[in-house]
């Protein structure tokens, strides 16, 4: 019976409580959307690359090396020589092996040189492969494969021409040597999106005519004499390693590290990853912040209405103690009536965190290759509703209390 | 309750419902008004009005027989009971075990339906709520015998008018029987014919059940309906000087 009056008495004043339980509701959809995002995006950030045992490049940090190899930001220090690379290749506890050639660029987009094994080896998101949206993988020297957001962004079709620039940022631009679109990828979320992928021989190929990173003037080899001449690479950037079995990893790690001939790296991608999560996930603390302070805000915000309510309901608290209630029976009164609020307002958030989610999941996952999974409520979110809920009954004890001072001294008179 | 009903039953002609005896109190603090009362008794089943203008302590005089406030030295007894003696829980236990309490106006929880607004004195007096019986039939009898429309039994309080609302606050203070009722000027709200109306419905009551009524009032007028008419200042002394 005291429920259904404090439901009623919460109906009476469905204006300001209505408001007041907006705002929870807002908070609290805000406050489970950032964590949505956040797990979402860590997932998707793991997800980048994924099948790939060992990332291999000169030696460096291992957060370097993969910023360079997968992220495709900043820049190697050093290649891995052709033979180094051979000679890994050649291991027996080595499954696969894929070059990775970077160092030049079309528009802002990188341009990674590779074989056709990085469309089999290369997945992510749990073992998901690179699929074609349009044409086929390249198969002449001059063909590439376009990401989709380097489809998206520069309007490429199959069998556009193509111009790569040496290096990158860089005006100096491999004319003589056009591609042609063969293909177009489907949007991934990683990295790849933003990649024009060639074959290793067309970065040999491209810089048939150039020597220390100029073009030799006057001197231009037409494209049928480029196909004829053998463009083995001199190095490349780094490879991505799958061993045979996934006991072999570290002791390839270890024989790899130690390589005599020359300085190399090899790190575990997912090792990696966490470590640059590390760096990363300054900013998901940050936001978790900012959404438990709007939370809090929102307890608040609750806390004054119940306060300014307080004068309004002083006939009513002399009528429940003036029937028995004790004082104590109004102080649980209106904790129990915040609780209600917080429990009504949390419930509405995680209501408001589904239908937005049911709205933005397409369009986050085309537009940033953020995936966020429609599960049903996990017991975190659960956690956080409950204590949303013990918070609003916490913040009301003030007002409660104020109120149960204020019954003791009115008694069952009210004098104004 | 049944401790107090066997009390009833045995002393009932010499025992009075409410007797107060040495009353002293003070608000304490800042205002200084002071109260005294060597005795006041109001017997089983006996109609008492209480004149007296505003600021003659009436308000604090019902505060202490409720209970929600304790004089500074003397008792207060009801049925039986030294209510000085109890804490402040089993006092609004007390309270709402053994009196039904009617105001001026404004006595019902507007957000309540008429049947919760009966109901709630019962939530909190459990003897009370044994000797109603089924309180939902009790309730809606009661209803019936002051005049209340069928159909207002589920409506809200905010609905009625302030005559059906003073009716409704009857039947609250009546469910359950309990020993006494205080009533403070319950009829000032209502105009002369609905005043007379109101009286009869409520001596019809309680002399049904021999309870006991203690109404304040500064009206004269509507003294000869009652067994007893006293002025607050013929049992009171009260002190008063500015801070």
């Amino acid at each position: 019976m005291i429920l259904r009056l404090a439901i009623a008495s919460l109906f009476a004043r469905a204006l300001t409580v209505g408001m007041t339980i907006l705002a929870i509701a807002l908070s609290v959809a805000l406050y489970l959307g950032v964590e949505k995002v956040r797990t979402g995006a860590k997932a998707s950030f793991a997800d980048t690359i994924s099948g790939t045992d060992l990332i291999v490049g000169a030696r460096s940090g291992s957060v370097q090396l993969l910023l360079y190899s997968v992220f495709r930001i900043g820049n190697a220090t050093n290649n891995v020589t052709w033979e180094s690379y051979q000679d890994i290749a050649a291991r027996s506890d080595v499954d696969w092996i894929v070059p990775i050639s970077l160092g030049d660029s079309h528009r802002q987009f990188r341009v990674m040189g590779t074989t056709q094994d990085f469309f089999e080896h290369y997945k992510y998101r749990q073992g998901r492969s690179l699929e074609m949206v349009e044409g086929i993988v390249m198969d002449d020297i001059f063909d590439t494969v376009i990401g989709a957001d380097v489809a998206a962004t520069l309007g490429y079709s199959v069998d556009d021409p193509i111009v790569v620039a040496h290096g990158l940022a860089s005006f100096t631009e491999h004319k003589d040597q056009p591609f042609r679109v063969s293909g177009i990828l489907a949007k991934t979320g990683t990295p790849v999106d933003r990649t024009v992928i060639v074959s290793l021989e067309a970065i040999e190929a491209i810089h048939v005519d150039w020597q220390s990173g100029a073009q030799i003037p006057g001197q231009s080899t037409p494209a049928d004499v480029i196909r004829q001449m053998e463009l083995t690479p001199k190095a490349v950037t780094a490879a991505l390693v799958g061993v045979e079995s996934p006991l072999q990893t570290f002791a390839l790690q270890r024989a790899i590290n130690e390589y005599p001939e020359e300085p190399l790296l090899a790190i575990l991608p997912g090792v990696a990853l966490q470590e640059l999560w590390g760096i990363v996930g300054i900013a998901e603390t940050a936001l978790l912040a900012v959404s438990t302070m709007v939370v809090v805000t929102a307890l608040i915000g609750m806390m004054a209405t119940i306060f300014s309510s307080l004068s309004e309901r002083r006939r009513e608290m002399a009528i429940f103690r003036a029937m028995g209630a004790k004082p104590m029976t109004i102080l649980s009164l209106l904790v129990l009536e915040a609780m209600l609020m917080a429990a009504i307002g949390a419930l509405l958030g995680l209501a408001l965190l589904y239908v937005g989610l049911m709205i933005a999941q397409p369009v986050l996952d085309s537009a940033f290759g953020l995936w966020l999974p429609i599960d049903a409520p996990t017991m975190r979110e659960a956690a956080v509703i409950l204590a949303v809920i013990g918070a609003g009954a916490i913040v009301s004890l003030v007002p409660a209390f104020r109120a149960y001072r204020m019954s003791l001294a009115d008694g069952m008179m009210v004098k104004t | 309750m049944r401790r107090y009903s066997i009390c009833g039953a045995f002393f009932k002609v010499t025992l009075p419902v409410l007797e107060l005896s040495e009353v002293g109190f003070h608000w304490p603090g800042r205002t200084r008004f002071a109260l005294s009362l060597s005795n006041f008794t109001v017997d089983k089943g006996e109609a008492v009005l209480l004149l007296g203008e505003s600021g003659s302590g009436k308000s604090t005089l019902l505060s202490l027989i409720c209970g929600t406030i304790l004089p500074n030295k003397g008792t207060v007894r009801v049925a039986g009971t030294d209510i000085t003696t109890l804490s402040g829980g089993a006092r609004d236990r007390f309270r709402a075990e053994q009196i039904g309490v009617i105001f001026q106006q404004f006595n019902l929880l507007p957000f309540g339906t008429v049947a919760d607004n009966i109901l709630l004195p019962l939530r909190f007096a459990p003897d009370r709520r044994k000797s109603a019986g089924d309180a939902k039939a009790a309730a809606a009898a009661l209803c019936e015998q002051l005049g209340l429309p069928k159909d207002v039994f589920a409506a809200k309080a905010n609905a009625l008018s302030v005559g059906q609302q003073q009716r409704v606050a009857v039947a609250r203070a009546l469910i359950g029987h309990p020993p006494l009722i205080i009533a403070d000027e319950p009829t000032s709200a209502l105009d002369a014919n609905s005043q007379a109306a109101f009286l009869d419905l409520l001596f019809q009551q309680t002399s049904a059940h021999n309870t006991s009524l203690l109404m304040v009032s500064h009206d004269p007028r509507l003294g000869e309906r009652f067994d007893r008419v006293i002025r607050m200042e013929d049992i009171a002394q009260i002190e008063r000087a500015a801070a």
